[in-house]
């Protein structure tokens, strides 16, 4: 019990040192990465970049295992009318249905990605939570997108919610741990700050904003306070961490915005799939149209853009 | 940054982006605007307003003398008296809503002459110069017909002809900030722009004209420091205001002496820009940023002394050199530029003198990495520690993107430090307490005080300063005082 106390005490102190936001500030900062220039080859280069990094989505009640070898085939052919198109960076499914990802992603490079903790709330006991990644990482899972309890971070229980990542990353074993913090509950950004050095000091590989079933979803703003986060902790160790914006990214001017973003914040290393995904469901499909207007000139109709 | 997994960093750069300068319409030659018309200057002269982001020739500008500064003040007190002072007030406020309209309307080729003229970013001529210049016309327009409710149970009345100086950083602004008050209150101006930046305060002349503005209300007369001088010692003149170095404000405060002049000046700073450990680091690192980089740190009220509390200096002091590599210095006409060129040979060398007296006082220097343009004048960000408060470079005002950082421990001390200038014209400060924050702002001696925020300008906020920075205010109905006379 005096051992609990103590990691209690640590944690408030290691939260105590995240740094206030001020939310005017970071508006501020946020619309000047809206005003850099991206286009021609700079443009080309970043579509295939941002496509190279979608964690392509679908976490509905109603998915069915056709769904899912749809969207694979997707994952891994995004438009084959486009020559040297990559691949998306990974498939996001609920649990259940990984194994099926599995096999149809087989012989590919795209990950598959599982959300667990009883998605998208977290609202069940650890015991459930453990159970869930496991299974997922069983099926196959490469990659698990984990929620926080929200309550307990917002009533200040912050040892219990750190317990909670740290037992979930044991669970994980090689898979790598993305931490949703779901910023669209927690308000505001210093608390999206605590949670976001909370998650990687818990052992996070990746924090992801938001389950994309809350509203508001990403924005420039929460992402950026989480990529200073990033920055922050890579500054003081060395170690990097992924970031993964989710929902509300459906358009391919947003997607650059982000990416010059992460450039200027954390730099050019961070520009691969290694360290930043787009959780999105529609925002292929967008870069793909980019794409076909610059080979072709013009605009094609969406009919042309298959949608899985 | 180096990674810790062996992935092949990817090298992306953003494309290079001028804004178009097919569009812009100017002269080869300019002459004076008085009266209404264009008029050459009688000594026959003129000098050249170069690009100072490529040293090439914009323009050719006529030199006004003592006798053209003459005829322009004639034409302004005729307009005085037999126009603009007798014209219904609210006549007077659809001459100056005209003008915003008419701004507005070619504010992207202000915006572009602006930069190609005084070395700005089009980012910030676009965003900042140009709409705010606009916003001064429809303000005072606004206050035209409304005086006798500006000064609750005072009766106003307009002084004459207002002689006025404006300089270089902000060539557009700066006259919006002296016509628009000195029309709405029912004067009529002549007005000299800086040698370097005459530009587009000609531009406005043109729209002035298109406007309709009955002739000789507002008159532009160019040239040097001699053509100034000939507006402040005119003896028909009833109003000065001068925007510029202390040092001219000193002569011209000498100048009227004895006369019946009324006069605002806005001169220097070495504004104080304070971070206590409370503060939003990350944001109060953008504001360090943008205090003093902004228009490449020509700009009066520039953050140029920044005091960080001692237990988070070297964590700002990083992060500010972390921040410092992501700003683009080149082509002010490049959208993606931050810092762009700065604003003459002369400037330059006098930016250059005090980076080597900084670097004779034993202070450190930092520059990030940047190319620079080969032809045209620039400096990259300039950052220096270990400073002292008997530094030369902490004392005078460099008017460059030059910030000397110091640290402190107590409030009681910092506010001491801040308040040893000579000046007293803006300060920052960052913490999330409210309670420090006004009693900062009361102890401070500054005209402007920002809280958790930087060089943030509105046409009701009045700006202006306290000892060597000068006295008077414009903005707000405080810079409408200055151009009445209580009667």
């Amino acid at each position: 019990m005096q051992m609990k106390k103590d990691i209690q005490q640590s944690i408030d102190q290691l939260l105590f040192n995240s740094p206030t936001i001020d939310k005017v500030g970071v508006e501020e900062r946020v619309a000047r990465f809206q005003t850099r220039s991206i286009k021609g080859d700079s443009k080309l280069q970043a579509l295939k970049m941002a496509l190279n990094m979608i964690d392509l989505t679908t976490l509905e009640g109603k998915d069915s295992p056709g769904k899912v070898q749809q969207m694979c085939y997707k994952a891994m052919h995004l438009h084959d009318e486009l020559p040297n198109l990559p691949t998306v960076a990974a498939v996001c499914v609920y649990p259940s249905m990984v194994k099926i990802a599995k096999s149809a992603l087989l012989n590919s490079k795209v990950n598959v990605a599982s959300v667990s903790t009883a998605f998208p709330s977290g609202q069940a006991p650890l015991a459930v939570k453990l159970a869930d990644t496991t299974f997922a990482v069983n099926e196959g899972a490469d990659e698990i997108d984990m929620v926080i309890s929200r309550g307990k971070f917002l009533a200040g229980e912050y040892s219990f919610v750190f317990d909670e990542i740290a037992a979930i990353k044991d669970a994980c074993g090689n898979a790598r741990l993305k931490v949703i913090l779901e910023t669209g509950e927690l308000l505001t950004l210093d608390n999206v700050r605590k949670a976001s050095d909370l998650a990687i000091l818990a052992g996070a590989d990746f924090i992801k904003t938001s389950t994309g079933k809350i509203q508001p979803a990403a924005t420039m703003q929460v992402t950026y306070t989480m990529l200073m986060a990033i920055k922050d902790y890579y500054e003081a160790t060395g170690k990097m961490i992924g970031m993964k914006p989710a929902g509300g990214i459906s358009t391919s001017k947003l997607a650059l915005h982000y990416l010059v973003m992460v450039k200027e914040v954390l730099g050019n290393a961070w520009l691969s799939n290694e360290w930043f995904r787009f959780g999105a469901s529609s925002l292929a499909n967008d870069v793909l149209m980019q794409l076909m207007k610059a080979e072709t000139g013009v605009y094609q109709s969406p009919d042309y853009f298959s949608i899985d | 940054m180096a990674t810790n997994k062996n992935i092949p960093e990817v090298e992306w750069e953003y494309a290079p982006s001028l804004e178009g300068t097919s569009h812009i319409q100017l002269k080869k030659k300019y002459d004076l605007f008085i009266g209404g018309k264009w008029v050459k200057p009688s000594s026959g002269k003129y000098f050249q307003s170069i690009n100072p982001a490529n040293e090439e020739v914009l323009a050719e500008v006529a030199y006004g003398s003592e006798k053209d500064v003459d005829i322009a003040v004639k034409a302004a007190r005729k307009a005085y008296n037999e126009v603009w002072s007798i014209m219904p007030a609210a006549e007077r406020a659809k001459y100056i809503y005209r003008i915003a309209r008419l701004m507005q309307e070619r504010a992207r080729e202000l915006a572009v002459i602006e930069t190609l003229d005084g070395g700005k970013t089009i980012r910030e001529a676009r965003d900042i110069d140009v709409p705010l210049a606009c916003n001064h016309f429809f303000y005072y327009a606004g206050w035209a017909d409304k005086l006798e409710y500006a000064f609750p149970n005072r009766k106003v009345e307009s002084l004459g002809v207002a002689g006025q100086i404006i300089p270089w950083n902000f060539p557009l602004l700066m006259a919006a900030w002296k016509i628009a008050p000195a029309l709405a209150a029912g004067n009529t101006v002549v007005l000299k722009p800086a040698e370097t930046t005459s530009l587009t305060a000609l531009k406005l002349a043109e729209i002035i004209e298109a406007a309709g503005l009955p002739a000789g209300v507002v008159n532009i007369v160019t040239g040097y420091g001699d053509t100034g001088a000939a507006i402040v010692n005119h003896s028909d003149v009833n109003k000065i205001a001068f925007t510029g170095s202390t040092n001219v404000g000193k002569i011209i405060q000498k100048a009227l002496a004895g006369t019946s002049k009324k006069l605002t000046l806005e001169l220097g700073g070495k504004s104080a820009n304070i971070i206590f450990d409370d503060a939003p680091i990350d944001q109060a690192v953008e504001g360090i940023v943008n205090g003093i980089f902004f228009n490449q740190g020509h700009v009066c009220c520039a953050g140029s002394r920044l005091f960080v509390q001692e237990n988070v200096a070297e964590k700002v002091i990083a992060k500010l050199k972390e921040r410092l590599k992501t700003l683009y210095v080149g082509n002010p006409l490049d959208k993606n530029t931050d810092i762009g060129a700065i604003n003459s040979k002369e400037q330059l060398a006098t930016i250059t003198k005090y980076l080597e007296i900084g670097k004779q006082e034993g202070a450190e220097m930092y520059q990030p990495a940047c190319t620079i343009p080969a032809k045209g004048f620039y400096c990259p960000p300039t950052l220096f520690t270990n400073v002292a408060q008997s530094n030369r470079i902490a004392q005078e005002e460099i008017f460059g993107p030059v910030l000397t950082i110091q640290t402190f421990r107590t409030i009681d001390e910092v506010i001491q430090k801040a308040n040893n200038s000579p000046y007293g014209l803006a300060a920052g400060v960052w913490t999330e307490k409210g309670a420090r924050i006004f009693n900062m702002a009361n102890q401070l001696n500054a005209g402007v005080i920002w809280a958790n925020t930087y060089n943030k300008f509105d046409p009701t906020s009045p700006f202006g300063g306290y000892k060597e920075s000068g006295f008077g205010r414009e903005g707000g109905v405080h810079g409408l005082a200055a151009y009445v006379k209580f009667v």
